[in-house]
């Protein structure tokens, strides 16, 4: 799952994608999520860094991740 | 030490079509009712439960009245018992000083088991038992005619027993709300309500002594109180004049809306609904100038009942399960639908979390646990993200959702009164399988 290229992300959370004029605010998670996926690191790294430092298990984060994936693929955010 | 954490979620920015009104998502946790947490009355009576309070009731009725008393001097409620009829609930309104509205033999019975007295039963409603009204004529309940039928009934059964009968009638007209709700009662405009009165009359074994309206329900029109209450008191007084009779009371009914939000409306009940205080002075403005003297004012009687008790019952639930729909939609399922909140088919009921929450909301549509594709409490709400076993309150709950609900694929959940105190009291347990199964009957060759 990579996002698209020409995606722009603010580090509080507001994304905008300037082929479609859609923006999107994300909450402080979903943020963080994004700003690993810029830097190339893939699905089990940056699911790793989430448990370090989060109270979540893996399991309840892998149900929300897929979920994550899906709302971004919905709005058109991933280059698949 | 790790953070908290909240499942990631993103939302659409929409630009241009905002609500000029701005009204917001309800985001701050209710905690507790009446200094109770919701996590302690869910664990001591399971979920989803009902939660009524004690201190709202009061404070609710006190205030009906005092809106009523301060304008007009002879005034007198009676609980609708169809609204919510857990003894518990009748009891406190009848130590506030009220009365009882039934429509029904076993609503009836239930007044009397509650203490309250015959002559203080107000009976309504078109289906009346024979063996009810011989009981309700033997108390000298207020007993208010329906149609021609059940005024030939009476008349017959009083002359049989050779007791006298205390009647109203329930009149309909046209009070400029629409639809008019003619399939009660006698109607005033085509003469109907005139027949009925000088038939009434003209039986030895029956009294005349009130006359009655309900022009509908959940009302949010105060002149429409007004026309209905003139109207009234012009049959009274041509009554009077023409029949030399006397009526003691007129009983405008109920029908005073709470501050719930309507389907469909596009600003939120508390901003819209009258006051109680203005319908009260619609009719008794309108009562005091209609030309009666001032020793013969009739009493005024109001049945009101969601107003007095919707904003003191609560529904607390809990999250089942979220998921997506195939639009992309989050839906989250809870533990209660419209098998007990028969009142989300008319109301945006306002719902809020009882736990700490984020900032950050998702539209959601909340689904009730019934393997129904009806069961939607809400079709769309502004909600922080919610997690299995989240608990949530349902607000203003307390009219007809205690009395309309089903047992339908669940059963009917318990309910608990917080007293003035702040003390919980199981007032209805929770159904069980035994319960249901209580009137059943399974013939021999089945066994």
């Amino acid at each position: 799952m990579k996002l698209k290229a020409n995606i722009a992300t603010s580090e509080n959370g507001f994304i905008f994608n300037p082929a479609t004029g859609d923006s999107f605010i994300s909450n402080p998670i979903a943020a963080e999520i994004l700003a690993l996926m810029k830097t190339g690191e893939d699905e089990q790294g940056i699911k790793r860094k989430i448990l370090d430092q989060y109270e979540v298990e893996g399991h309840q984060l892998d149900r929300d991740w897929d979920d994550y994936m899906f709302q971004l693929k919905e709005a058109n955010l991933l280059d698949l | 030490m790790k953070q908290k954490y909240e499942r990631p979620t993103i939302r659409k920015m929409n630009s241009g079509l905002m609500n000029k009104f701005g009204s917001r998502t309800d985001l701050d946790p209710v905690k507790e009712i009446d200094g109770i947490s919701v996590k302690n009355l869910v664990s001591d009576y399971g979920s989803p439960v009902f939660v009524l309070s004690e201190k709202q009731i009061r404070r609710n009725y006190q205030s009906a009245v005092r809106s009523f008393k301060t304008r007009y001097p002879k005034v007198q409620f009676a609980w609708s018992y169809k609204t919510n009829y857990l003894n518990a609930v009748c009891k406190i309104f009848h130590q506030e000083g009220s009365w009882a509205e039934v429509v029904s033999g076993f609503e009836y019975h239930k007044a009397l088991n509650n203490g309250v007295l015959g002559n203080q039963i107000i009976f309504n409603g078109p289906d009346k038992k024979e063996a009810d009204l011989i009981l309700a004529i033997e108390k000298h309940s207020l007993i208010h005619i329906d149609h021609f039928d059940e005024l030939y009934q009476l008349i017959r059964i009083s002359e049989r027993i050779n007791k006298k009968a205390k009647v109203a009638i329930r009149v309909n007209f046209d009070t400029g709300v629409y639809p008019a709700w003619d399939r009660f009662g006698f109607n005033y405009e085509n003469g109907q309500a005139w027949t009925a009165i000088s038939k009434i009359i003209a039986a030895e074994k029956i009294d005349l002594v009130g006359l009655h309206c309900h022009i509908g329900t959940f009302m949010l029109s105060t002149s429409a109180y007004a026309v209905a209450a003139k109207k009234l008191c012009d049959l009274a007084l041509r009554c009077k004049n023409e029949h030399q009779n006397s009526i003691q009371y007129l009983d405008l009914g109920g029908g005073f809306p709470s501050t719930n939000t309507l389907k469909g409306a596009y600003l939120p009940g508390v901003d819209t609904v009258p006051g109680i205080e203005e319908f009260a002075e619609a009719i008794t403005t309108t009562i005091l100038e209609s030309g009666f003297s001032s020793d013969e004012l009739p009493l005024l009687i109001l049945e009101s009942g969601r107003v007095l008790i919707d904003d003191a019952g609560y529904l607390i639930g809990s999250v089942i399960a979220n998921k997506r729909l195939s639009d992309g939609r989050r839906a989250t399922i809870m533990d209660f639908g419209m098998n007990v909140l028969f009142t989300s088919n008319w109301y945006n009921h306002k719902v809020t979390v009882a736990q700490d929450a984020g900032q950050y909301t998702e539209e959601t549509v909340l689904f009730g646990p019934l393997c129904m594709n009806i069961d939607v409490i809400r079709e769309s709400i502004n909600l922080p993200l919610l997690e299995t076993g989240d608990h949530v309150i349902v607000h203003k709950v307390g009219a007809y959702n205690m009395t309309q609900w089903m047992q339908f694929i669940n059963m009917r959940p318990a309910v608990v009164l917080i007293d003035q105190h702040g003390k919980s009291h199981l007032i209805r347990k929770q159904e069980t399988l035994e319960y249901l199964e209580m009137m059943e009957q399974l013939p021999d060759y089945l066994k």
